[in-house]
């Protein structure tokens, strides 16, 4: 039998009411946590475990696969709307949608991201169908030299987003990478204080809300009084055809940054929406938009996270390797009902796992169904007076850093963040860089650690891996042609001049 | 206004009907709170949801409850330096009689890794409950077919030899391969070893022959050990695995056992008596069909010891973590 005819036969049992049902508790369940923080996916799942008890695999692992996707779309909701991310996937989600938000186009950024999920996770998904045996073989050749090597590519792609002045983007990087440092990840206690509490560094979901909205209810706070409030006006309910022909695009290159980063086992979800964020600025027809609500950058890096979604399972249905905390859980679901996984799990469960595909192409269609009529709606939430609004926002913002551990520590450095994010925007720092300077310093670090750790300090092991070498290659070329325009530019220049 | 005011009257109304409707349901939740034999509890786990302690933790809780020897658990995740915070804790919890929590031998070591003085032997100890063995893994094309193999290459080279594990330093991931490198005769700082975060990202560098062994608990890749990808040279504890075609370490001609072990601590300063109450109410638990079933479904060997005797343990394996330790200049 081939792939399509197990296919068809996976959606015929996922098709089953009960089943149905699952998928719909999961999407609806998943939504639910995405947006709030503090608590995402991973967590939820975890604590659903205990249903492996009594409940039908083929049933638990579909309502797994459905909070797993419908956490990935609910956490651009509070970024959009709220400035206040639900999960470090969507961090990237809020610089622009929640611009977008304040001009009166809240339900157009939902929209696009809703729909730019269900594009992204059905291609994903879809892609997973056809690759995932042959794939899942290639990506463990991928060591830490090569991790590195993309690490360092998307650290030089920063230089394109440090904003109008190189000094304040590169402060604002080198933040981000100072608080990445917080930790003992390299085994002895780093900026610690002395404190255990700190040793597992400083969450980036943290660091986001704090710099996003608690930076921004302060600030807002502290200009209340100088000049009226700004109105968000009221705008159109739908996506008119310049949304659609400006989303289209974004949305596919989101998809082909996500997927092959997830499905690698150290790709992630948030580099792919930060390349895809910052491939969006290039290619922009107004690139003097992006910072201002640019469409663009919210289709783009919404479809990657969920496609990364998808990809992550590749390793995981094909050799039964977690890549992801999410993953980890769905595994120990696995485990839990005696289900062999690993290489074999193809074959030894074909219907199990052609059923959970198949109901992941039904979860999107049902997060796509349920979100989109709902974007108009949460829109409006916007209308609610601005006091109330920002009293709200710092309620779920508190509410998602305190709920982690119950511990006032996580808001005192809530409050410390938050005001860093308050001095940045009274000092005009741009704070995309911080962030990413936060995602990707402590990541790049314990590549390097790794490679240098096996190799026993042999640097040259940096490029012993084909794939870091092309990597090198690509930045290397980046960089000779930013040089020789830098120099065409200065050589026309003096030409003028004379 | 009246209109309006009896609408705010019906809404408080309908408010208070769900407040006393989930007042009601609760009680119903909380069988038994207020009998002494059904007390409240609450259950700390010192590690995420899905990780060892949690599913230890959550397992005997369950059991607990569906065996109705307790009232309801309340169950906190108390998340930090690989359990040094809930450590910290549940010493400043001191005399609370209401506080139980799990723990493990990676908790013993992370407490010094953290530089923190909240050793475990100054908790009361309740139960030792399970243990888990660790094993040698390899992949599939590696030059080593046996410890001796293994040995003899490690012996003449200890820097050639790459050693990977799931846990951070001080974990038992990595306390293993210390202690079988000084049985054998290596300087454990010599050891190479390699910190994974987790059994994922462990199995990939095995998969992609990134390192050359593997140290961890065998149930996490029983997948690619059972499919040929990954192969076992031995697994560390007293008596070989049913599940597992593989040596003891002593019958490969090595003179050791190790074994990871997970248990339940109480707060230092509780009373004697809260203290009986605990230690019987698991040994009532251990001896439940419903906790036989729960070690089985999970791999888990019966390991239960109580009171005094997980105290002596506990002061026991806390001198040799922090032996080991100090011998790396981690503590």
């Amino acid at each position: 039998m081939g792939s399509f005819d197990l296919l068809m036969q996976g959606f015929e049992n996922a098709f089953t009411p009960t089943n149905l049902l699952y998928a719909c508790i999961g999407v609806l369940l998943g939504t639910a946590v995405g947006v709030l923080p503090g608590i995402g996916p991973a967590m939820t799942l975890a604590l659903l475990l205990p249903i492996t008890y009594s409940v039908e695999p083929a049933s638990a692992l579909i309502m797994f696969a459905g909070i797993y996707y419908g956490g990935m779309y609910g956490g651009s909701t509070t970024s959009i709307l709220l400035n206040t991310p639900g999960e470090s996937s969507s961090v990237v989600t809020a610089i622009e949608g929640n611009k977008m938000a304040k001009a009166g186009r809240a339900a157009q950024a939902l929209a696009t991201a809703a729909i730019g999920s269900f594009v992204a996770g059905t291609i994903g998904t879809l892609l997973l169908v056809l690759f995932a045996p042959k794939l899942a073989t290639e990506v463990v050749k991928l060591g830490a030299p090569s991790y590195f090597a993309l690490l360092l590519l998307a650290l030089f792609a920063v230089t394109a987003v440090l904003g109008s002045s190189r000094l304040r983007g590169f402060t604002a990087l080198f933040i981000g990478l100072a608080i990445g440092l917080v930790g003992t990840s390299t085994g002895q206690p780093r900026l610690t204080f002395g404190s255990p509490l700190l040793a597992d560094g400083i969450d980036i979901v943290v660091v986001a809300v704090a710099i996003f909205a608690i930076g921004e209810a302060l600030w807002v706070a502290s200009h209340l009084r100088r000049r009226p409030l700004d109105i968000i006006p009221v705008g159109q309910p739908w996506m008119s055809r310049d949304d659609w022909g400006r989303s289209w695009k974004p949305w596919l290159r989101g998809t082909a940054f996500g997927f092959p980063f997830g499905a690698l086992p150290a790709g992630g979800a948030e580099l792919p929406t930060f390349l895809s964020y910052i491939t969006e600025r290039k290619l922009a027809k107004n690139p003097e938009e992006f910072g201002h609500g640019a469409i663009e950058g919210v289709a783009g890096p919404e479809a990657a996270n969920n496609a990364s979604a998808a990809g992550t399972l590749v390793p995981l249905l094909a050799m039964g390797l977690p890549t992801t905390a999410t993953a980890a859980v769905i595994l120990l679901a696995f485990q839990s009902y005696g289900i062999e996984t690993g290489p074999g799990l193809f074959d030894s469960q074909p219907i199990l796992v052609w059923t959970l595909l198949a109901s992941l192409f039904i979860g999107n269609t049902l997060l796509l169904v349920l979100n989109l009529p709902l974007a108009p709606v949460w829109a409006k939430l916007l209308q609610i007076p601005r006091p109330y609004l920002y009293a709200g926002i710092l309620f779920f913002a508190s509410l998602g850093a305190y709920s982690v551990n119950f511990q006032w520590f996580d808001l005192l450095i809530l409050l410390v963040i938050g005001l860093l994010g308050l001095a940045m925007r009274r000092f005009g720092l741009p704070v995309l860089p911080l962030i990413i300077g936060v995602i990707l310093g402590p990541r790049l670090e314990a590549q390097l650690t790794e490679a240098l750790a096996i190799s026993s300090g042999d640097v040259s092991t940096l490029w012993s891996e084909p794939v870091a070498v092309i990597v090198y290659v690509i930045i290397g070329a980046t960089l000779l042609f930013i040089i020789g325009n830098g120099l065409r530019t200065m050589a026309n220049n003096r030409k003028v001049d004379a | 206004m009246t209109s309006r005011r009896r609408v705010h009257a019906r809404l408080a109304g309908v408010i208070l009907a769900v407040a006393a409707a989930m007042v009601l349901a609760s009680c119903g939740v909380t069988r038994g709170s207020d009998d002494e034999g059904h007390r409240r509890l609450q259950m700390w786990i010192p590690n995420s949801p899905g990780g060892g302690y949690d599913l230890t933790g959550r397992a005997a809780t369950h059991v607990l409850e569906d065996e109705d020897l307790t009232g309801r658990f309340e169950i906190t995740n108390v998340l930090g330096a690989s359990g040094t915070v809930a450590m910290q804790r549940l010493l400043n919890a001191k005399g609370s009689n209401d506080v139980v929590m799990t723990m493990g031998l990676g908790v013993v070591g992370a407490v010094y890794t953290n530089e923190s003085n909240a050793r475990v032997s100054r908790a009361t100890p309740i139960a030792r409950l399970i243990e888990d063995q660790e094993a040698l893994i390899v992949p599939k094309d590696s030059p080593y077919k046996t410890v001796e193999d293994l040995v003899d290459a490690w012996k003449k080279d200890p820097k050639s030899v790459t050693i990977g594990g799931g846990s951070s330093p001080g974990g038992p991931d990595h306390i293993f391969p210390m202690q079988l490198a000084k049985t054998i005769g290596i300087q454990p700082k010599q050891v190479k070893y390699i910190a994974y975060d987790g059994g994922g990202p462990l199995t990939t560098a095995l998969l992609g022959e990134k390192i050359d062994v593997g140290t961890s608990g065998p149930s996490e890749f029983e997948g690619q050990i059972k499919d040929g990808s990954l192969r076992v040279l031995a697994v560390s504890g007293a008596e070989r695995l049913d599940n597992i075609d593989a040596p003891t370490l002593k019958e490969s001609g090595v003179d050791m056992v190790f074994a990871n072990w997970r248990g339940v601590l109480a707060p230092p300063g509780i009373s004697e008596e809260t203290k009986q109450y605990l230690i019987t109410l698991f040994e009532d638990m251990h001896k439940t069909k419903g906790w036989q079933a729960e070690l089985k479904r999970n791999g888990w060997i019966d390991a239960f010891i109580t009171g005094d005797e997980f105290g002596t343990f506990l002061k026991e394996q806390d001198e040799r973590v922090a032996t080991t330790l100090k011998e790396l200049g981690l503590a």
